[in-house]
């Protein structure tokens, strides 16, 4: 018998949990503290807008929401580190990512508040809406990147999926094509540990979900997902290889999920006693605090102001949400087709009277 | 102008629209250097390149998908699924995201695409390989579903189709892929999307038909005429959206309506005509409508083919019952 294959996962942290280097071969960003600033800043945001969102939630402002309090630093590292011409192809958790690329966050809102408007983004033109069937938006990643490739543009797309949307064969599919076709696409597994109340070991017999890029022929990176730094680094190197044609990349971020599914779960039904004591500790926001506050870079002053700046910003895109009145009802008619079929328009005209009130003889 | 088959007008439309338009692509699973199992890309990846002409691995839901990426792009992927019994997989695809993405962004992302499959039965083909279930795909807004006769319509379709600014499924009656020629002038001239056509005018019964069924609604139409009995033939072309109005004009015309269709009749494309010419032509009927159809049975393998099929007799039967109603 003879080896014919041999594969490893490396797994890449440099800033641990209490905020200090876990290297001496540090990445610039690492030494960047403007940039570090930023980042801190877009993760503190996201959280002050799942939290706002929560508690529109809860007072009957806003329908299902799914926070992602925890997993900051995924989709703020990788959507920072897309340039404007690039693609993202968000999953429904997806806001950090997707404001970090230009989505609004009243667009966020509008989305999850029920109104299609929301996914009509005014700066991030190209980006995908939010595909709520899971793992279906890593096929449109794909073809988004296929279409990049037949144009000979430089360009690349970032997608993102919760490690329990891997069990679907549409992720399998789309990293297999990926391989196949040396598409211009990097996959980020947001691994918050659990897809809805199912753990890992359900979910998987692998070691680690990045190894499942080794079937498809594609390079397979693990990153603490709580260490904004190594998400980041990890999604500049992958971008800029597919943008110069080296094919795609599956980078798993391991994060905790510190919050329910969504506003609609009860995570107390199945999380272990403990587990949201010891991630707190853990958390990327924390984390880059401390490392920030350890090169005496951040104090609690600037802390405060911060906050009070993020809850100004947030209201307003809160402010705007509950401001915008519900569409139309014939906006269900106007966008389904680039022409309304001849016997649909009688319904729209219907549809209309009836919100009138006409004709309620 | 040449005598070509429905297989071939799908061919040449696709050709001359590749040739015509840059953006327009076609893929699926052995579309390439095979030509597809029936031929219908032929020589195209010789002539457009592996670029525009692209082999997919063996996954549908990814056909699919990947397309909605690419239409989403600015390419225009016309994609084929090698037989309709195998686009479940991609059902997931086409109506949650191909047929909502114009809805879902207020128009902001549109998919000028096309998905192609082979359908039907009658060709002796194994399990999986003969259902008709277009209805399921007409039941979805945001979708166009098209079904040509013959080898004009299929051309001119086809060409509708790729042009179209809304995803379309295209799905070819393969029974009748090479059963008929038609003279074709490759001259890029579509046929509309959305029309019945009316294909043979009459007086007393209107027989209302799509794709391989046409075939035998015209010779039962021949028939009735050596009668005394005068049919007027629609073929749909278009099952979604429905052109009703034709449909309804017809029958406000000769006072009969009858519906002959491979699919299973209980909550079929029948249904739905059956339904709107009561809704709103029942005071022209003369008689009840007629609806001869396949069972509400699974596809039986090719020994009972036959027997499920709806052949002339049973459209005759049925078109002389309904002219014998007082």
């Amino acid at each position: 018998m003879t080896t014919v294959a041999k594969f490893d996962i490396k797994y890449t942290q440099y800033i641990d949990q209490d905020g200090k280097p876990t290297s001496k071969k540090l990445p610039k960003l690492a030494k960047d503290i403007d940039t570090l600033k930023t980042l801190y800043r877009s993760m503190l945001r996201i959280r002050t807008l799942d939290t706002k969102a929560y508690a529109l939630q809860r007072t009957g402002k806003m329908g299902t929401y799914p926070a992602a309090l925890g997993q900051e630093a995924i989709g703020v590292g990788f959507g920072s580190a897309l340039n404007k011409e690039d693609v993202l192809v968000p999953y429904y958790r997806g806001q950090a990512a997707m404001v970090e690329h230009g989505v609004t966050m009243e667009e966020v809102l509008l989305y999850w508040g029920g109104d299609e408007r929301g996914s009509d983004y005014q700066h991030a033109k190209e980006d995908f809406p939010i595909a709520v069937p899971i793992a279906t938006q890593c096929l449109h990643a794909a073809g988004v990147a296929k279409a990049m490739q037949l144009k000979g543009e430089k360009r690349c797309v970032a997608t993102e999926i919760g490690e329990g949307g891997t069990s679907e064969g549409d992720f399998y599919e789309a990293i297999n094509v990926a391989g196949i076709w040396k598409l211009p696409v990097v996959f980020f597994i947001n691994n918050n540990q659990w897809a809805i109340s199912v753990p890992s070991e359900i979910q998987t017999a692998c070691e680690t979900y990045a190894q499942k890029a080794i079937a498809a022929g594609i390079e397979a990176v693990q990153v603490d997902g709580n260490d904004i730094v190594a998400v980041r680094e990890a999604a500049e190197k992958a971008y800029e290889k597919a943008r110069k044609g080296g094919g795609a990349t599956l980078i798993e971020c391991i994060s905790l999920r510190l919050c329910d599914h969504t506003t609609a779960d009860d995570a107390s039904r199945y999380r272990p006693e403990g587990e949201l004591d010891e991630g707190w500790k853990a958390e990327p926001i924390l984390r880059l605090r401390k490392y920030l506050e350890s090169m005496g870079e951040w104090d609690d002053e600037q802390e405060e102001a911060l906050k009070a700046e993020l809850a100004k910003e947030v209201q307003e895109a809160v402010d705007n949400y509950l401001n915008t009145a519900p569409d139309k009802p014939e906006a269900m008619f106007d966008y389904l087709y680039s022409e309304l079929p001849a016997r649909t328009m009688e319904q729209r005209q219907y549809a209309i009277d009836k919100a009138n009130n006409k004709g309620a003889k | 102008m040449s005598a070509i088959t429905l297989i071939e007008a799908v061919n040449k439309a696709m050709a001359y629209e590749m040739e015509n338009d840059q953006t327009v692509v076609a893929l699926g699973e052995d579309v390439g250097a095979n030509g597809g199992v029936f031929r219908a890309t032929d020589g195209l990846q010789k002539k457009f390149g592996p670029d525009r002409v692209i082999d997919t691995p063996l996954a549908e839901s990814m056909i699919a998908g990947v397309s909605i990426g690419m239409a989403a792009q600015g390419i225009k992927p016309v994609a084929e699924i090698q037989f309709m019994g195998f686009i479940f997989p991609a059902f997931d695809q086409i109506v949650c995201h191909m047929a909502r993405m114009r809805h879902r962004t207020r128009g902001r992302i549109t998919l000028p695409m096309v998905i192609r499959a082979p359908y039907g039965g009658g060709i002796h083909a194994p399990e999986h390989h003969s259902e008709s279930t277009e209805a399921l795909f007409a039941h979805i807004p945001g979708l166009k579903v098209v079904i040509p006769s013959n080898p004009s319509r299929a051309y001119g379709l086809m060409l509708a189709a790729i042009r179209d600014p809304d995803p379309v499924i295209f799905l070819e009656p393969k029974r009748v892929y090479r059963i008929v020629k038609h003279e074709v002038e490759d001259n890029g001239e579509e046929y509309p999307i959305g029309c019945c056509f009316v294909d043979r005018e009459g007086t007393d019964i209107t027989l209302i038909s799509w794709g391989a069924m046409l075939h035998e609604t015209h010779q039962a139409a021949e028939k009735l005429a050596a009668e005394g009995i005068s049919a007027e033939v629609i073929d749909v072309a278009t099952v979604s959206p429905l052109d009703i109005d034709t449909i309804l004009e017809s029958v406000e015309k000769t006072g009969r309506a009858m519906i002959v269709q491979e699919a299973p009749k209980a909550g079929s494309l029948g249904s739905e005509i059956a339904a709107e010419i009561a809704e709103k032509a029942v005071m022209s009927l003369l008689a009840p409508i007629g609806r001869v159809s396949g069972y509400d049975t699974v596809m039986p393998y090719y020994r009972l083919e036959k027997q499920y099929m709806p052949t002339v007799d049973r459209v005759l039967e049925e078109a002389r019952k309904i002219m014998e109603y007082k």
